[in-house]
């Protein structure tokens, strides 16, 4: 197994209380696994992906256990979580262009960053220009400052140097969203390369475009208000999802064919609820079409079938 | 009329940021003493009431007298009234016509923009104390309603450049855009849609030019350009060592005046950084 | 009803502005009553350019755009005035529209004062509860709130609501949804669809390719400020003839096919216009064409209601 949740919560802290922006997040992702992790604004995606590399205020870890290659990862200790992060776990952030310090030219940024982790800069060299060749960049890249590069290519520069040390879990978060469609799909491409090549052994894509990770993901987890709802191969979240949530989410996706005088598509009426006081039992309720009275209860996320997990009661009475 | 949610959570930390309590506490404290300081003397600030002198400070001359015999503290009141004076009518005066150039030349932009921009550069680099000793060498009388006028079209500048940026980052936001669509008149969407957004910007604004013209005319007062027809705490410094107080050792003649102009801008700078911390929710101390 | 010709937009940049940047480049077309057109272009195409522009936020740097038959870089005052009853428009950021120190019915309030001064209130009241619920927003919910209260979704509403209170005849809806999560977009699309079938005409605005497709007649594609391609939806999306077209529905992720092996040139940068076709230097099929280089291809029908702009399609030499 290369990443193991158990009960992952993570609260931010504010001055109103509590935001139960993760709760209870139990999954596992398999070696050479892409995951996408969808979900709306406010699902828990971006908090759930940062919590396993940099828990920061105004994050607080709660509760739960995180295992990367059967070791545990200290997510809740910033300090020990140095000798893993870069080496072990690694992030593409969102906005990755703005994450290039416009001062330093892009080799000397790399250097400090491999001298920062106790890597030999000169014996990462070549595979650093191996993988250069890989993204398409020129090594002259090296030499410049990210002034000089387009948003494109900065973001492949992001994931040449997050991947540099072949890691063995890479998040990477909304990492499609500021390019253009060609270079989207070069760049959304290039992930899967890198897991091909193993330089990254899993991944979790996060983002809130699901056609993206009908491309390129093994498997897609669908969030929910901070909670888990659905996680199944790509095929089956696409074409036969379960949880309402995720059956209402995709049929309400608009797809090249299908036009409004045609087949009207509907979407899901409502609002998520305020993560500051959430409803107990399933989050969604409220605007689930087919809620009934045990959804008071929280449903636990539980796999109703070979590699596709539900949490919802009225999918585990149709399993029964 | 309601007042916005914003209101009440600023007034909430407003109220409760000690910088802000700090400063205000002092600035007030001096302008009460300014509005009844002179009334709790019946001394004349330039009268001469002491036959002695440079005398200490006692229960008679709470701030002792100066070398011709004047009471110090009659001149400290009125001097303060005087200060506070050019406070509010150079710094409003330079707040206000910053005021006017900035919005016009952020709002307008292109050639408008151009031509304030070059205007305001020159008033900038102008060397104002040369233009005063000039103008000192014509009039032979100056009073203190010239000296605030005076400060007031030479530090506007500051301001203009400050709001001027600010209006321009404003109104490329799509809410001036929206305004325009309604078919709003330029003046209009100025002083409904940006100036509001801009409010604590202009406070602050405010807050420096007024602290800037009180340090403003104490230098000027001190080396002897100040009004000729009035007290003020700079002139009372000017004089105080002028008249050897240094060397008398006539510290009750130029330590309260020094002082109080200290600690006035000193409180009012920090009052600033009290709003700024108010208005800006980044930079508050959780 | 509104219609482009040649209308073209240059900023000067550089230092004291020695080169220009054509936004928007000889670009025409029109739109009819109750008709919906996409303009389906990445950034840097121009697409938000004209869609300010039809909004007289930007002046045009040469061409005309007329509406109803009349010249609107001509109207002042209260002439503009009136175009905004017939036009108007909603951006992409929902809460970059409103000034975040008011109400967000603020916005309707400044219709009122500027548009409707001597309405009565109670007849006002009745306006806006029709308007809101036309654009299904319960007034009770969203009326007396200020914009960090409300969802992006109800904000774009909002403005619809805003629109509708003055009658117009013309919707430009610039990016209106991208900044919305999934599950509320198709409600603001389907709103727009539904104004559309009561004769509201829209320039629908937009990357995203199958929004594009869901809700309208027409597409235009822009790249760097010309025209590409353009015509009926159905023929510019199942016969695609330009390369730039051709690359857009290949890369563009689609939840109804997979990518296919797609040539991408990532080295290739983007420089000024020269005079040649926009889009030479990513082209795959120019090659090293002269012609392509060097001649602005011009928009030709090659069938009826399909346009495109390609030199080698013209000459006939494109695979």
């Amino acid at each position: 197994m290369s990443l193991q949740t158990e009960n992952l919560t993570v609260y931010y802290q504010t001055l109103r209380g509590d935001v139960k922006a993760l709760d209870g997040a139990t999954f596992t992702i398999a070696d050479g696994e892409i995951m996408g992790l969808a979900g709306e604004s406010g699902c828990g995606k971006t908090t759930l992906g940062h919590s396993l590399i940099r828990l920061t205020p105004p994050m607080r870890f709660v509760e739960g256990r995180v295992t990367l290659d059967d070791e545990e990862l200290p997510v809740w200790d910033m300090e020990k979580m140095n000798g893993f992060r870069f080496k072990r776990i690694s992030i593409v952030p969102q906005c990755a262009m703005n994450a290039l310090n416009p001062t330093r030219k892009i080799g000397k940024m790399t250097s400090e960053l491999l001298e920062s982790r106790k890597v030999s800069i000169r014996a990462t060299l070549p595979e650093l220009k191996r993988r250069l060749d890989l993204v398409e960049l020129s090594h002259d890249v090296l030499d410049m400052y990210p002034i000089e590069l387009s948003g494109g290519m900065k973001q492949r520069m992001v994931m040449v140097l997050s991947t540099l040390l072949n890691p063995s879990l890479l998040i990477a978060d909304e990492i499609t969203s500021a390019l253009d469609v060609s270079t989207q799909q070069a760049v959304a491409e290039m992930l899967v390369e890198f897991r091909d090549r193993e330089f990254v052994k899993s991944m979790i894509v996060i983002t809130h475009d699901i056609s993206i990770l009908y491309q390129i993901a093994d498997s897609i987890m669908v969030m929910y208000a901070g909670q888990l709802a659905e996680k199944a191969s790509t095929d089956v979240i696409i074409h036969s999802p379960r949880h309402p949530y995720t059956r209402l989410l995709i049929s309400s996706l608009p797809k090249v064919g299908v036009k409004y005088s045609e087949k009207r598509l509907t979407g899901i009426p409502g609002k998520p609820p305020l993560l500051l006081d959430p409803p107990t039992g399933c989050r969604f309720r409220e605007r689930c079409p087919v809620a009934f009275g045990k959804c008071q209860e929280e449903p636990p996320f539980v796999e109703i079938e070979q590699g596709h997990f539900v949490a919802c009661w009225k999918e585990f009475e149709r399993n029964a | 009329m309601k007042k916005p949610k914003k209101k009440s959570e600023f007034l909430y930390f407003a109220l409760r940021n000690k910088k802000l309590q700090v400063g205000l506490i002092i600035v007030l404290f001096f302008l009460v003493l300014s509005f009844i300081g002179p009334m709790l003397t019946h001394n004349e600030p330039f009268a001469y009431v002491n036959p002695g002198g440079a005398e200490p400070p006692s229960s008679e001359y709470w701030f002792g007298t100066t070398f011709f015999g004047q009471d110090v503290f009659a001149q400290f009141a009125h001097g303060l009234r005087a200060t506070f004076l050019v406070g509010i009518i150079g710094g409003g005066l330079g707040t206000l016509i910053g005021i006017l150039v900035g919005f016009t030349a952020g709002y307008r932009g292109g050639i408008v923009d151009e031509v304030l921009n070059v205007f305001t550069n020159i008033i900038l680099v102008i060397p104002t104390l040369a233009v005063l000793l000039i103008i000192a060498a014509y009039l032979e009388v100056r009073s203190l309603l010239m000296e605030c006028i005076f400060i007031g079209l030479t530090s506007w500048p500051w301001a203009a450049r400050a709001i001027r940026s600010q209006t321009f980052s404003l109104r490329t936001r799509e809410f001036v855009d929206l305004a325009k669509m309604s078919g709003m008149k330029p003046l209009k969407i100025i002083f409904t849609e940006i100036a509001p957004n801009m409010m604590s910007y202009l406070v602050m604004t405010f807050i420096l030019q007024f602290g800037g013209a009180i340090l403003n005319a104490a230098t000027l007062d001190f080396i002897g350009l100040g009004p000729t027809d009035a007290i003020s705490l700079g002139l009372m410094m000017q004089v105080a060592v002028l008249w050897g107080a240094l060397q008398l050792g006539s510290w009750w003649w130029f330590v309260p005046p020094g002082l109080a102009i200290t600690a006035i801008v000193g409180a009012l700078y920090v009052m600033n950084v009290g709003l700024d911390e108010v208005f800006n929710p980044k930079l508050r101390e959780m | 009803m509104l219609r482009l010709d040649n209308v073209s937009k240059v900023y000067r940049i550089g230092t004291f502005g020695g080169k220009e940047l054509h936004a928007v480049s000889d670009v025409s077309f029109d739109i009819g009553d109750g008709e919906v057109i996409s303009l389906i272009g990445e950034s840097g195409s121009g697409k938000s350019t004209i869609g300010k522009m039809i909004l007289r936020l930007i002046p045009e740097s040469s061409g005309t755009i007329t509406f109803n038959g009349v010249d609107i870089s001509t109207l002042e005052g209260d002439a503009l005035k009136e175009y905004y009853r017939k036009v108007q428009g909603v951006f992409q950021d929902p809460f970059s529209s409103y000034n975040p120190i008011f109400k967000a019915d603020r916005v309707f309030r400044i219709i009122r004062e500027e548009f409707f001064p001597k309405i009565p209130g109670a007849e006002w009241n009745a306006k806006i509860d029709r308007s809101l619920k036309a654009v299904g927003l319960n007034p009770g919910d969203v009326l007396d709130k200020f914009p960090h209260q409300l969802s992006g979704g109800q904000l774009q509403r909002f403005l619809i609501a805003r629109a509708l209170l003055l009658d117009i005849e013309f919707l430009v809806a610039d990016e209106i949804i991208s900044m919305l999560d999934a599950s509320t977009r198709i409600d603001v699309l389907n709103l727009l669809a539904d104004l559309k079938s009561r004769g509201l005409s829209v320039l629908f605005i937009t990357h995203d390719l199958s929004l594009g497709y869901y809700i309208s007649e027409r597409a235009v594609i822009l790249y760097r400020g010309c025209i590409m391609e353009m015509g009926a939806t159905e023929k510019i999306y199942f016969n695609p003839l330009h390369p730039y077209t051709r690359m857009l529905m290949a890369s563009v992720p689609r939840l109804d096919k997979k990518w296919e092996e797609a040539e991408v040139d990532l080295k290739a940068k983007q420089s000024q216009l020269t005079g040649g076709c926009v889009y030479y230097e990513r082209c795959p099929v120019a090659g090293k064409d002269a012609g392509c280089a060097r001649d602005r291809p011009a928009l030709i029908e090659v069938e009826p209601d399909h346009f495109v702009a390609c030199s080698k399609l013209q000459r006939g030499t494109l695979e």
